[in-house]
């Protein structure tokens, strides 16, 4: 349904989007997602048409709507696009807010199509309020309606939660999602949210640096992920020293059989994946936080620049200063090879709720 | 990238906002003429030398006044302490010919002040007593002062609102003593803004062609307008012209100069007030009538003397159909030219919106480019070229058809209302696109994604968005057309009477006729943006 192939977008000396390529199929939810300036909202601004090529194609439907000659204009691509502080036209009533897409239709048409989409939405009751009457959920949902209500074969999202607070984002993104799969809307959302990226989408793309790092479910791209970019940008990482010798990786935690790499991997693992156990590697505690049901330990060991994160759901009776055993599910080890200096970008991932 | 129908307008905008001056260095530089060594020798020194001492005097009190009236205002708390503070804004309804007008005659050895006097000091006859003769450059210093000092007020004013707070309280703390604070703090910091203002009502003082003719003052203007219309020679006038593009110039630095230090002034600034000292009994009553002093000169007795003439007028003669055919040309004229401006200045802002790129802003600024040039300097340029095309026209239509050729451009008011618009594009271009930046570029692109192209987002947001800064753009530029003379003096067709024009012909007669009701009328659609202006200036603070 939407092919994007080598597309590529400068500014200036910085390369917004560089050679992205991606597909996605008929009523799937793709979520775009990375740091502030990866990127993502200028792809998105780009399928919308908003933005224009340097090199590559965008194409909708098998029709090549931005890419080499072509160029379809956005008032013609039949693409809803929900904007971020929603843009709804302060001198115009929910009514007509949600009708403005609609001047093609006869009046009883627009109408009927208007009071359609008011009621799919809940929003019956504010079609004579302006915009400015509305509270920020409110707007959310009057945004949502009038880019739906063209009935595009496209809906593009640019952080359409991020303006509203815990309680009511949780709340709204679960009702939109289900209205869009409801519809059987092909829609791709742009957020910053690691974790919203994950719950969202069918496909999550991460991005950084106008590059796209890697796309999958968000299943794999959580659990297995390719990169180590992407292993510390969807959750909170130890980083652990090691040094590849023979077919074992020497690290303070133990020694690990390791795959066929070269150089100095980059070693991560998770907080989850180590546990307290009366032998093992011994460590000194830190500091002991209790984060709600979440129980975390700062623990030194010798050899470990940085403390090591320990997180679980038991509570342990410690001190800063008691000495400690910890151990290592090898398993949930994740070797990447070199790649350090993406490791130095990525802002650490500091979410309990994606634990 | 195509080159869309606005980008057309808006080069056509700047080219032809340019083409006046270009007309007048061609002139100038082309024909020299037997004169030019007569004005050279006997004229320009004369001119430039008032010129320079009318402008410094204005500056000076306009200084004094604006500057002293803004602090008045912003340090002290007093009864009436509010009225002042828009009411010192109105003199600017009040145009400088009108200004000059008024006090001849209020000041007329003959008129009610110097009446008053010589029945206070028991003389009987002028020629026992009398004041000395107002036609004078002391004189126009005065007028031009009193009238112009609104222009620093308001930026003085602005600026002891928004930094004074912080700045004085440091100031008291480390002991420096509340009447030290203006001298030593505040008028330091806001010497920018109040260079800003005075550049201008110098600005203004270059414009004027009235009240200096009428109070006898021969400046650069002046001379610029006898040259053509005494001598009939476009090059010399031409010349004089040029030479006063270089005072414009001057000034145009000055202002330059003084926003770009008022930005960094600017950035101590605070949302807080400035705490207010209470004034009560002798002081506060002190204050009020230091405040009412500038308002009193500046514009009620003028508007006062106004009234009682032309109530005296028609109970004499009525409304003559004269000033009735008058005023229609002077609402209709400036209506075209407004609608005009409008629709120019906003292809011009818009433009720079769409394609928001180096030229666009060139384009913008070009167009914009008229607001300093002096009207009599402008109408000059603008003669050149129009008259060209007028003869050119008028001898094929006399080739075509065998007819005598008129003069379109000249005979129609077109010359006129080019006039207009090259002078106040400025005022528009700047309104509507402060209007347009306010306007979020995702409305647009909300709009370009709902199926509406270029054309229908303008016509269905920014549009609708932008009525607010269009109709005070508006307001603005119809009252400026309204006021303005010289441009029209110069340009209007044959037998063509604006409000102004008539006023200025009574005036140079001496034969005090319809005039006082013409400036009436010019003044009290002159308090419409001030009102406007007072307002603005409330919410901003």
């Amino acid at each position: 349904m939407l092919v994007l192939s080598g597309v590529s977008r400068r500014f200036g000396e910085v390369a917004a989007l560089d050679d992205i390529s991606l597909e996605l199929g008929n009523e799937q939810v793709l979520c775009l997602v990375g740091q502030s300036g990866c990127g993502k909202s200028t792809l998105l601004r780009a399928i919308a048409g908003i933005e224009r090529l340097d090199n590559g194609t965008i194409s909708i439907d098998n029709t090549i709507v931005s890419g080499g000659d072509a160029f379809v204009e956005p008032e013609h691509r039949r693409v809803g696009f929900m904007f971020q502080d929603y843009a709804l036209f302060p001198h115009l009533t929910v009514r007509q807010n949600v009708g403005f897409g609609l001047h093609l239709l006869s009046r009883r048409h627009r109408e009927e199509r208007v009071a359609d989409v008011l009621g799919r939405i809940g929003i019956e009751a504010l079609a004579d309020r302006y915009p400015h009457m509305l509270s920020g959920g409110e707007q959310q949902r009057v945004a949502l309606a009038r880019a739906l209500a063209p009935q595009p074969r496209l809906l593009l999202m640019d952080e359409p939660f991020s303006n509203l607070d815990r309680g009511l984002r949780d709340r709204v993104r679960q009702e939109t999602l289900s209205l869009v799969r409801d519809l059987r809307m092909t829609a791709v959302v742009v957020t910053h949210d690691p974790e919203e990226a994950l719950a969202i989408g069918d496909m999550v793309a991460l991005m950084q640096k106008g590059r796209l790092v890697e796309v999958g479910t968000g299943a794999r791209i959580y659990d297995a992920p390719w990169t180590a970019y992407a292993a510390r940008f969807f959750s909170r990482m130890n980083v652990i020293p090691a040094q590849l010798n023979g077919k074992f990786l020497e690290t303070p935690l133990g020694r690990f059989a390791a795959p066929a790499l070269e150089g100095v991997p980059t070693v991560l693992l998770r907080p989850q994946s180590i546990h307290l156990s009366p032998v093992g590697i011994s460590a000194w505690v830190v500091e002991r936080l209790i984060l709600g049901e979440i129980e975390q330990l700062l623990v030194s060991v010798s050899g470990m620049h940085e403390p090591l994160i320990i997180r679980g759901t038991g509570r342990h009776d410690v001190r800063p200063g008691d000495e400690v055993f910890v151990s290592v599910d090898e398993s949930k080890l994740m070797i990447f090879p070199q790649d350090a200096a993406q490791l130095g970008t990525v802002t650490s991932f500091n979410n309990l709720e994606a634990f | 990238m195509t080159i869309s129908l606005w980008a057309v307008v808006a080069f056509a905008a700047a080219a032809l906002a340019l083409l006046p001056i270009i007309a007048i260095a061609a002139t100038a530089v082309a024909d020299t003429g037997d004169l030019w060594g007569h004005i050279v020798q006997f004229v320009l020194p004369q001119a430039s030398w008032n010129t320079l001492v009318l402008l410094a005097g204005t500056g000076l009190i306009a200084t004094f006044v604006g500057t002293g009236a803004a602090w008045i205002v912003s340090a002290y708390d007093f009864r009436g302490r509010a009225f002042l503070e828009w009411a010192l804004l109105l003199p600017l309804a009040v145009p400088t010919y009108i200004m000059a007008y008024a006090y001849l005659d209020i000041l007329n050895p003959l008129g009610p002040v110097q009446g008053v006097l010589r029945w206070v000091l028991g003389y009987s006859s002028p020629r026992q007593f009398r004041l000395p003769d107002i036609r004078a450059m002391w004189g126009a210093i005065l007028v031009f002062g009193f009238v112009l000092y609104p222009y620093v007020y308001l930026t003085a004013r602005a600026m002891f609102l928004t930094q004074a707070a912080n700045v004085t309280e440091v100031a008291c703390v480390l002991g420096v003593p509340r009447s030290g604070i203006f001298w030593r703090v505040a008028l330091p910091l806001a010497r920018p803004a109040i260079a800003v203002g005075v550049s201008l009502a110098l600005m203004e003082v270059l414009n004027d062609v009235g009240a200096s003719q009428f109070l006898g003052v021969r400046t650069l203007t002046a001379t610029v307008y006898t040259t053509w219309v005494v001598r009939t020679d476009l090059a010399g006038a031409s010349q004089i012209a040029l030479s006063m593009l270089a005072i414009v110039l001057a000034v145009l630095m000055l202002e330059r100069w003084a926003r770009r230090n008022q930005r960094y002034a600017a950035a101590a600034q605070n949302a807080r007030q400035m705490q207010r000292q209470r004034l009560r009994g002798h002081s506060a009553v002190l204050a009020f009538a230091l405040g009412l002093a500038p308002i009193a000169i500046g514009f009620a007795g003028p508007a006062l003397y106004l009234v009682v003439a032309a109530i005296r007028r028609i109970e004499f003669a009525g409304f003559s159909s004269s000033l009735l055919r008058a005023t229609l040309n002077t609402v209709s004229v400036s209506a075209i030219a407004t609608l005009a401006i409008l629709s120019v200045g906003f292809a011009v802002a818009y433009v720079a919106r769409i394609h928001a790129a180096r030229w666009s802003a060139t384009a913008m600024r070009l167009a914009s480019i008229g607001y300093a040039v002096p009207g009599t300097v402008l109408a000059i340029g603008i003669l050149v070229p129009v008259a060209a095309v007028d003869r050119t026209l008028g001898s094929a239509w006399h080739a075509w058809t065998g007819l005598p050729g008129g003069l379109l451009l000249l005979g129609s008011g077109a010359a006129l209302v080019y006039a207009y618009s090259a002078r106040f594009m400025a005022i528009s271009v700047g309104g509507i696109e402060a209007g347009l930046s306010r306007i979020p570029p995702a409305y647009d692109h909300a709009s370009r994604t709902l199926g509406h192209p270029a054309i229908g987002t303008l016509l269905r947001v920014h549009l609708p968005l932008s009525r607010s800064s269009l109709t005070a753009a508006g307001l603005l530029v119809f009252v400026d057309c309204m006021k303005e003379l010289p441009a029209t003096l110069l340009l209007r067709p044959l037998n063509f009477e604006s409000l102004a024009t008539l006023l200025y012909g009574e005036a140079a007669r001496g034969t005090y006729e319809d005039a006082a009701l013409a400036a009436l009328i010019i003044v009290a659609i002159g308090i419409l943006p001030v009102i406007l202006l007072a307002k603005t200036s409330r919410t901003f603070r």
